[in-house]
């Protein structure tokens, strides 16, 4: 039985995989409308995240099978101390596949040791979302046709945003990428990431808190939002935020085939003036959150 | 200064100078009832300085896992009838199971009950284990 909790439990021919699933899914809906008929998908979110459940449970749907759970913790018995084991030991003994959100890090690893059926980590605290990446990867690949040799900008907060993080460890296992960090000092990739994932393998890199300065480089750039709560003083947030705040006008020197993603929700990241310019894909990527979820159920159930 | 070499028992050698305390306290050595003996600072051709600790029991044991961990050139000599029956070298262990806590106070294993508290080595070369739930770097 495999389960999804970390990104890098994939192997790089398995998430090709799963790519090329969901692309035969965009393409050929209907053929998938009966895959999961009589599966069920729980969705434990033991915090709400809106955006994710109902893109598992739509992904479900459209799979023909049917979705049970709950979306907060407080319409749980976890609110009256039950611990993840035991929910999970009884939750799989209800559906086929689990999808968890909690807000624990580490909280979907002990779930798999319980479980009877297929774990997929749906976010756990600050640690790791594994499909909002595969969503990322989708997207960069549908976008892009190839993941060899692009160059990839992150901006924003690059310290605490784990789909940063764990897009990097992904995209690291590519022939040719290099990677451009845009943040803030206060604000910048932690070392471990980069010790872990870019300088053992040589992969080129370079930081920069000039997001202008590097856009013509780019092939994708990938928004984060930069919060104000992260800041150690109020005159450094001042100074910088507009700074990684994209406009049409940023844009300008950008490739005419690069892309723009955001995880979202974005707040003023983004201007809403880009949303028009045929290279923001954030919205897209949102779309191809369903499709590879879909693939993925699949995948895990066993389902061809 | 001397210590009465012993007959049946364990002597860890080549500790890092200055972490025999931790060692003697990670190894649960406080609620053994035979003699141990801790020295300090130990000249050392190899290290300059080092650690010994003596325990005067034969049949004594021992969390290899530990001593990898604080001090993985430690090497554990087994003395049987006065001569070293057996010298093991330690080296840094692929995980750690119930030997340290996460410090994360977002880990899972701060409110989950009964689990075990599981560390990886996440580099080789520079000794990091980092916990298997939320990928926290270990202090010891």
């Amino acid at each position: 039985m495999q389960h999804l909790i970390d990104i890098m439990d994939l192997s790089v021919g398995e998430i090709d995989g799963l790519i090329r699933t969901a692309d035969d899914i965009i393409a050929h809906p209907d053929a998938y409308r009966e895959k999961c008929r009589y599966k069920k998908l729980a969705t434990l979110f033991f915090e709400p995240s809106t955006r994710t459940r109902l893109s598992f449970e739509a992904a479900m749907l459209d799979l023909g099978g049917r979705v049970l759970g709950f979306s907060e913790a407080t319409s749980s018995s976890a609110s009256k101390g039950e611990s993840v084991s035991d929910t999970v030991a009884v939750v799989s003994g209800y559906a086929d596949i689990i999808a968890m959100r909690h807000p624990k890090e580490g909280a979907p690893l002990v779930a798999t040791m319980r479980s009877l059926v297929p774990v997929i980590n749906a976010g756990d605290g600050s640690h790791n979302h594994p499909t909002q990446t595969l969503t990322d990867l989708l997207t960069i690949h549908r976008e892009m046709g190839r993941f060899e040799g692009l160059t990839v900008g992150l901006c924003g907060d690059l310290k605490f945003g784990r789909t940063v993080h764990s897009l990097i460890a992904a995209m690291a296992r590519y022939e040719g990428v290099r990677f451009v960090l845009i943040s803030p000092e206060e604000l910048k990739l932690p070392s471990f990431v980069k010790e872990e994932h870019l300088k053992p393998k040589g992969i080129p890199y370079r930081q920069t808190e000039n997001l202008e300065e590097v856009m013509p480089e780019l092939d994708i750039l990938y928004m984060t939002r930069v919060q104000r709560e992260r800041f150690f003083n109020e005159e450094d947030y001042l100074r910088l935020k507009d700074s990684y705040i994209l406009t049409p006008e940023k844009l300008a020197s950008a490739k005419a085939d690069m892309r723009i993603l955001h995880p979202l929700p974005r707040v003023n990241e983004i201007s809403t003036a880009v949303d028009s310019d045929p290279r923001a894909a954030y919205f897209r990527q949102a779309r191809n959150g369903k499709f590879i979820r879909m693939a993925l159920i699949m995948r895990l159930l066993g389902i061809e | 200064m001397l210590v009465e070499p012993i007959k049946n028992g364990v002597v860890i050698d080549h500790i890092v100078a200055g972490r025999a305390m931790q060692i003697y306290s990670l190894l649960g050595l406080d609620k053994l009832d035979c003699p141990v003996a801790i020295l300090k600072n130990v000249p050392s051709r190899r290290m300059g300085k080092k650690d010994i600790i003596k325990i005067d029991l034969a049949d004594v044991q021992l969390n290899f896992d530990v001593l990898g961990f604080v001090s993985p050139q430690s090497t554990v000599d087994i003395i049987r009838d006065g001569v070293v029956a057996e010298k093991n070298h330690i080296g840094l262990p692929m995980r750690l199971t119930d030997i340290l806590r996460c410090k994360n106070p977002r880990c899972i294993t701060t409110t989950e009950q009964e689990i075990h508290h599981i560390f990886r080595l996440a580099n080789a070369e520079k000794g990091i284990y980092r916990c298997v739930y939320c990928d926290t770097k270990a202090t010891p």
